[in-house]
């Protein structure tokens, strides 16, 4: 029977630019993150990003299909971080936040490293973007380290929350 | 000056600091990366609008009805 534990769980007392994870046991087969978040970027929504290990190269390849309650698109990028979803942006509706959920297969492998996630920002308003993301660290490395960052150089504000879950197969 | 935060996952410690300057320096190198992507993805997405408007025209102008053209190209 597969298990499911939360290794960490962290709740921003004040405003943070990142939130990382470290020295990640390597006792799990999968990770998986639960994000609830909301930014400073003064728009209804901004991008959020991962990364592994500290790596800032330009080593994530990624796809993201994307609607926003008025338009579809689908684009494909490679970066030095993975948008895994969407921040809730300052100009959105008060008090909301947005979900994020990513899942990390294999983290400990000696192959590249797949993530895919799905996310939701949230706003009592027509526009309101929905996330699929597809994407992979091209890096052999165990993942021992893995940070959420406010992809517009903003922060991420009091009350958002972060878990990590570690899941082992039977 | 903004902060990070990070949780030892073997402690449990948590620990909140300012960004270093070479923190702060990669972050608005990060700033200038993305943007630079989101402008090439933004340019591939205007052009494909771009294309898929004139192939609509196109198929306006052969005679097919906007419900005939929204079947094939979608709404």
């Amino acid at each position: 029977m597969a298990t499911y534990e939360l290794i960490e769980t962290i709740t921003l007392g004040s405003n943070a630019a990142s939130v990382t994870f470290s020295d990640i046991p390597q006792t799990y087969t999968d990770l998986k993150i639960v994000i609830s978040v909301r930014s400073t970027y003064a728009s209804t929504s901004g991008i959020l990003w991962l990364r592994f290990n500290g790596d800032s190269g330009v080593n994530y390849p990624f796809r993201r299909l994307e609607g926003s309650g008025s338009a579809v698109s689908s684009n494909a990028a490679t970066a030095g971080q993975i948008g895994i979803g969407r921040t809730t942006g300052s100009t959105a509706t008060a008090n909301t936040f947005s979900n994020t959920e990513v899942y990390i297969p294999n983290y400990t492998g000696s192959t590249y490293k797949s993530v895919s996630s799905t996310a939701a920002s949230e706003n009592n308003a027509v526009a309101a973007q929905i996330t699929a993301t597809a994407g992979l660290w091209n890096n052999t490395s165990a993942i021992t380290s893995l940070s959420v960052l406010d992809g517009e150089s903003s922060n991420l504000v009091t009350n958002s929350s972060f878990s990590l879950y570690g899941i082992k197969k039977a | 000056m903004s902060t990070v935060i990070e949780v030892n996952c073997a402690t449990g410690q948590v620990t909140e600091r300012e960004l270093t300057a070479e923190e702060n320096a990669q972050r608005e190198a990060d700033a200038v990366a993305a943007a630079e992507v989101q402008a090439a993805v933004d340019a591939e997405q205007a052009a494909k609008d771009a294309a898929r408007e004139s192939a609509v025209a196109k198929l306006a102008l052969l005679g097919l009805s906007d419900v005939e053209i929204a079947a094939l190209v979608g709404n």
